[in-house]
């Protein structure tokens, strides 16, 4: 079974084959999966997709594979929590965190992708995957290459967080760190794809990879009781999810299983990597590549792939774009953990503090519903709050010692 | 004035093979038409229908990119060097080997 018909050109439409191509030999778009909705139509109910298991694959007909999933059959489904404590603080009235910092197995929405693009891989017949990688993509290659018996190369920009580093090195993969940022690696690995006939999920695979991102969009409309938010604030590093997300709603609305949608879409990048926030402010769809300069390393992408089109779908959905300082990122990750009890990495922070920032600055009313794209977990970046946290007390085991210290809390209370 | 204009692989088949060929024009819209005219069907893989650069060439005068600057309009003079990119890199010749 299996609803794809082929490959088209986003650019000029030609079509091409099933097969491992993401590039027109024609006009030199990108590829993307061109599928049967009409087939799909006539079997995709809500009904048949609640009657599901909780993973990402309950929505298998609106992903590019032609069996059932071989690699990550338990990914996504992650809670859309309602953020009563944050909505307070925002001063907002209807707020939602959509967390994949708990997707399995490795904690970040690339879990999705990558099961997609390994079950795709398998089906092509690969022996060995890998990727370009910003640290959760390789977690989530190394881990679920594992579980597929593929040989795996994960190639990384050499000064990443040892969260990520030591997340993939665990599971006996071939790391291979490179003297340069993440626009040079990924240039490498399209001529590793080339010359090694591997399968590079976000090079060679990424009609396919991509796909699996729109899961994250569908999850949110169904756990909203089948309706689409106002607003959806998605951070952007290659800019694929946000355009993923758009896909998926308009999807939903083209197969009849939410009614209209008019959901703005608000991207957020941090302000030492912001190509695509500041095309967005500049009005401009020419994306300036930069030399990225944060903390928010998983976001550090400076030649956004996706650029162009993450601008389109922030502007055909009405919605803005923002970037904030690592200062102002560091504060959201703080503020999340300490409304929500969630603890994301530096991207979250980023997509935290910039939906702060549209609420201030009138992009996003108070009134509206908004969910925020936590995509990733913070224990994988520690080395960004080390530093901004309160130092323990230490004591002896002794209960007067420990009276002292409530004592110095009592007075310190008392005075304010 | 003539400049050196860099063909990417994928065009090399217009060029006879060519990685460089030198052209002459004023700016880089005369590049094109006169590239057309040595090469015939070069212009439709390189620009869209309304004659602009297509989205996903680079089109690089001396190592800048022509969007920052005139764009089809940003003129050229002697001894230039002009490199046509493909956006994104990799090809599709491997797709049915090794694995």
């Amino acid at each position: 079974m299996g609803f794809v018909k082929g490959l088209k050109c986003r650019e000029c439409g030609a079509p091409y084959p099933k097969e491992p191509l993401h590039v027109c030999s024609f006009c030199f778009g990108p590829l993307e999966v061109d599928y049967d909705y009409e087939g799909i139509k006539k079997v995709l109910t809500r009904k048949l997709i609640e009657s599901r298991g909780k993973t990402m694959w309950r929505y298998q007909e609106l992903l590019p594979v032609d069996g059932e999933p071989t690699v990550g059959a338990q990914v996504g489904f992650t809670p859309l929590v309602k953020a009563n404590n944050l909505a307070r603080v925002l001063g907002v009235k209807e707020l939602y965190v959509k967390n994949d910092s708990v997707n399995y197995p490795t904690f970040s929405f690339k879990d999705r992708v990558v099961s997609t693009a390994l079950t795709k891989a398998k089906e092509f017949g690969y022996k060995t995957v890998g990727c370009a990688t910003t640290g959760n993509l390789g977690n989530a290659v190394a881990a679920q290459a594992v579980q597929a018996c593929l040989e795996s190369y994960i190639i990384m920009p050499a000064d990443l967080e040892q969260g990520k580093i030591v997340g993939t090195l665990i599971y006996g993969t071939n790391v291979i760190k490179i003297r340069g940022n993440y626009d040079n690696v990924n240039k490498l690995c399209s001529e590793i794809a080339d010359k090694y006939g591997w399968a590079i999920v976000n090079v060679n695979l990424r009609p396919y990879y991509g796909e699996g991102s729109k899961t994250y969009g569908y999850e949110i409309l169904e756990q909203l009781g089948w309706k689409a938010p106002k607003h959806i604030v998605v951070p952007m590093a290659g800019g694929s999810l946000i355009t993923k997300i758009e896909k998926a709603i308009k999807e939903f609305v083209k197969l009849g299983l939410i009614d209209e949608a008019d959901t703005k879409l608000h991207g957020a990048q941090a302000s030492g990597s912001a190509p695509i926030t500041t095309a967005v402010k500049q009005e401009t769809d020419v994306i300036k590549p930069v030399k990225p300069k944060t903390i928010a390393q998983s976001i550090a992408i400076g030649n956004p792939a996706d650029g162009y089109y993450s601008v389109k779908s922030i502007n055909v959905s009405g919605g803005w774009a923002e970037d904030v300082t690592d200062d102002e990122l560091v504060e959201g990750i703080k503020l999340l953990a300490r409304t929500e009890g969630i603890f994301t990495e530096t991207a979250g922070g980023v997509t935290v503090a910039v939906t702060k920032k549209l609420i201030e600055q009138g992009k996003i009313p108070r009134d509206e519903s908004i969910v925020i794209s936590v995509t990733g977990n913070g224990l994988k970046t520690q080395e960004a709050v080390l530093d901004k946290l309160e130092v323990p007390r230490i004591i002896n085991p002794s209960l007067s010692e420990f009276d002292a210290i409530m004592d110095e809390k009592m007075a310190v209370a008392q005075k304010r | 004035m003539a400049v050196m204009v860099r063909i990417p692989t994928p065009l090399r088949s217009l060029t006879k093979g060519a990685d460089e060929v030198k052209v002459e024009g004023k700016n880089i819209k005369d590049i094109v038409e006169n590239l057309e005219t040595n090469y015939k069907g070069i212009k439709e893989r390189i620009c869209d229908n309304d004659g602009q650069i297509r989205r996903f060439i680079n089109f690089y005068l001396n190592d800048e990119d022509i969007r920052f600057m005139g764009n089809l309009n940003t003129p050229v003079k002697d001894g230039d060097h002009i490199s046509i990119v493909p956006a994104i890199a990799g090809g599709n010749s491997h797709c049915n080997e090794i694995r």
